[in-house]
């Protein structure tokens, strides 16, 4: 089996200071893996290097693409680049205001990525986008509404379904429940897991969460200082941590 | 079906002086088809470590652990979760769902996972729920809100939904009142009848000597304990 | 008049915006960025339009100047006096006998010919910017043909008056590549921009961008299948020539909510009266 993503010696500096340091995996079709690591470890910027919103000092991201087979995405040129973050790829934002058009109704949010790939009839879109509002459990009624009227669990599945509408294959989220109080995250994990299930999506999932890892990701890395210092099975890296670092993070969360 | 050879297991604690502490070493056994196999020891003795090893939950450090043709120990997690998925069930001693989760989606999970229609995973959710005596008004409510035992009964629906080639059995009767251990010891009968490889941890005697074909005292294979 | 250079600006600078408006016109649609001057005149006057004008202008051209059709409201008249005193150039309200016609908002309504340069005021060229603040990124847009947000603009239009609510400033594709801001033009103008006979450029002083379509350019409104675009006017004859084709002006007449409907494009208007046709409110 090809790998969906297939990541190698992934390097972001800036100036002195490394961002994150020769990061290899491979993700396969259907699996989610989660990046834990605290605040400063360099989950964000593997993120972002990965998803083509900062190009690493070095390394190859490469992508199993519908059309050419696997292909670098840090050397392939920005339309296509641009083309596969609106088609195949999708980013949940932690902030939904970073994701969402604030000042477009929720309807125009989730249609936005139906029109840029070119569809044209307005019943349809509409349709689509009702259908979708729906499936992240959105009151329908509420298609015309500007996303500044919801709270902020519904910005953040709003935001969900505008990256989900075009039917990606490729999901990067930034700490998609942070910010959010723990009956609405758990309403959205559960909301991700389902959809995760029924796609067949991979997903990339930086939090500093475990739980949430625990709850949707198949694998884990541990990152500290921009360095992946463990990986595997999330169970088994929660369960029985090798790192010494890792065994701190997993000593240190409180239980309820 | 299961097969176990030379393995070892060690904690180190890099956070209290980096005390390692030695766990299980070389164990070897294995369990056909159709067979079930007690661990058995005193409290401590590393039954649940063994257990959660051979289901990849622990990191096993050297030996072989297979199940079918494949060597846990090695394999990538995409292979121990697929394994997990298709062939390698475990029913632990306690239920982890996600809140708000209905109880009749948290057990036709694993079937969904498999593949199974909707329609077939809820008909045979529903026959499940029904035989460990979960009553049916319950079943569209999260499991989170129930009592111990009937979590615990939940937690065997959900195990026993899909027909696994092999499972894994952390102290399944456990506060089960009577009527309730029969049921669940009667699902462990017909999985052994199917040709269900089980390695399990029973507490209770009387369960043993019901289902189990053979007993394996996980102290002998215990560092300090055993020599 | 010794005073200025021709037509206000010096030759460099005339030299700039030409280079401006040669590459504009070999890529029809495209924002070019030129070194807007500082005019006598705010910004929001026409300062781009006028740029524009002065560049193309020569000493033989004739020159009409309209403000929302009208060659006799205060922009129109100012802008006239300022090339009159510093080009000499001849001035006329005749869209036919004009060669250079700088404009606010509208487009004549009788059609323009061959030789003619119809000079538009722009306000703002990006037609993305409402939704997109960032300049950055709007370019980006444009260089890679991502329009998906041009239709979001319509879209929300639909969703919130249930039609196409936008009715000036109405985005085009030009040539099937770059989307345009037509400058705040009624959209009952937009047919007009495609396969027009005449030369247009558009002047943008303060955001200082020029942007052109050459002689019989294909223009085309954006819209969705199921809500097609459509050159609407106000439903109504003029009241004063009676002409039932034209884009029309309501003006209040009193304080008890009389009115009257007139063509906005004054020139067209008088021309027809005075060939005989009446309106209803003709005096």
């Amino acid at each position: 089996m090809t790998p969906l993503l297939s990541v190698h010696g992934i390097t972001k500096s800036y100036g002195g200071h490394v961002g994150c340091a020769d990061v290899a995996f491979d993700l396969y079709p259907g699996e989610v893996m989660g990046i834990v690591g605290e605040s400063g470890s360099g989950k964000s910027t593997l993120l972002n290097c990965m998803a083509g919103h900062l190009t690493p000092d070095a390394g190859r991201v490469v992508f199993d693409t519908r059309m050419d087979g696997p292909r670098d995405t840090v050397t392939m040129s920005e339309p296509e680049r641009r083309m596969l973050s609106r088609t195949d790829w999708a980013f949940v934002h932690q902030h939904a205001r970073d994701g969402l058009r604030m000042g477009v109704s929720a309807g125009g949010n989730v249609g936005e990525r139906l029109m840029a790939v070119g569809a044209r009839h307005y019943g349809e879109i509409r349709n689509k986008a009702t259908d979708w509002l729906e499936r992240v459990e959105v009151d329908p009624a509420r298609v015309d509404d500007r996303p500044t009227t919801f709270s902020g669990g519904m910005q953040q599945r709003l935001q969900i379904a505008r990256n989900l509408v075009t039917g990606p294959r490729l999901v990067f989220m930034d700490e998609p429940t942070g910010g959010l109080d723990v009956s609405v995250q758990a309403r959205l994990l559960d909301l991700l897991r389902g959809l995760v299930r029924d796609m067949g999506l991979s997903a990339i999932i930086v939090t500093h969460d475990l739980a949430v890892v625990r709850l949707l990701a198949d694998r884990l890395m541990v990152m500290k200082s921009g360095h992946v210092v463990e990986a595997g099975l999330t169970d088994q890296v929660l369960d029985d941590p090798q790192h010494a670092y890792t065994q701190l993070l997993v000593s240190s969360v409180l239980q309820v | 079906m299961i097969k176990l050879n030379n393995v070892s297991k060690t904690f180190t604690l890099h956070n209290q002086g980096s005390a390692v502490i030695e766990v299980v070493s070389d164990v070897s056994f294995a369990v056909a088809k159709g067979e079930c196999v007690a661990l058995t020891g005193a409290s401590g003795a590393g039954k649940s470590t063994l257990m959660r090893m051979i289901y990849g939950n622990y990191l096993t450090q050297t030996g072989e652990i297979r199940i079918g043709d494949i060597d846990l120990v090695q394999a990538e997690p995409r292979e121990v979760i697929a394994l997990r998925r298709e062939v390698l069930g475990y029913v632990s001693q306690f239920l982890r769902v996600v809140p708000r989760v209905p109880t009749l989606e948290v057990v036709a999970e694993p079937l969904r996972a498999v593949g199974v229609c909707a329609v077939d995973a809820e008909a045979r959710t529903r026959a499940l729920l029904s035989r460990v005596n979960i009553p049916e008004r319950l079943w569209s409510l999260s499991p989170t809100t129930f009592s111990g035992g009937e979590q615990q009964r939940v937690n065997i629906a959900r195990g026993f939904a899909h027909a696994y080639p092999a499972m894994l059995l952390d102290e399944p009767t456990a506060s089960l009142d009577a009527a309730n251990r029969d049921v669940v010891l009667s699902l462990i009968e017909e999985a052994k009848a199917r040709g269900t490889a089980i390695i399990g941890i029973f507490h209770d005697e009387a369960a043993r000597a019901r289902v189990c074909d053979r007993e394996i005292d996980v102290s002998l294979f215990t560092p300090g304990v055993a020599a | 008049m010794n005073a200025y250079n021709f037509a206000y600006l010096d030759e460099q600078t005339k030299r700039m915006i030409r280079r401006a408006i040669l590459k504009g016109l070999a890529i029809p649609g495209y924002q070019v960025p030129f070194a807007s001057r500082e005019m006598p005149m705010p910004y929001g006057w026409g300062t781009g339009g006028v740029q524009v004008s002065a560049a193309v202008l020569t000493p033989q051209d004739t020159l009409k100047v309209i403000d929302q059709g009208a060659d006799d409201t205060t922009n129109a008249v100012s802008i006239r006096t300022f090339f009159e005193r510093t080009a000499g150039v001849e001035t006329t309200t005749q869209t036919k006998s004009a060669t250079v016609i700088q404009t606010r908002h509208r487009i004549p309504e009788d059609p323009l010919t061959e030789g003619q340069i119809l000079v538009y005021q722009v306000p703002i060229p990006e037609p993305l910017r409402f939704l997109e603040p960032r300049e950055s990124e709007t370019r980006k847009m444009h260089s890679l043909e991502e329009y998906g947000l041009m239709h979001v603009k319509l879209y929300e239009d639909i969703s919130r008056h249930g039609h196409i609510a936008t009715s000036y400033a109405y985005p085009v594709k030009v040539e099937g590549r770059y989307v345009m801001d037509p400058s705040p033009i009624p959209k009952f103008d937009n047919p007009k921009l495609g396969d027009m006979a005449a030369i247009q450029l558009f002047g943008a002083g303060r955001e200082q961008r020029i942007y052109a379509l050459p002689p019989y350019t294909q223009v085309i409104s954006l819209d969705f299948e199921d809500h097609p675009f459509e050159a609407s006017k106000a439903d109504h004859p003029c009241g004063l020539c009676g002409a039932k084709d034209s884009y029309l002006d309501e003006v209040i007449i009193d304080d008890a909510g009389g009115r009257m409907f007139v063509c906005s494009d004054t020139n067209y208007c008088t021309a027809r009266q005075a060939a005989g046709h009446k309106g209803k409110d003709a005096a």
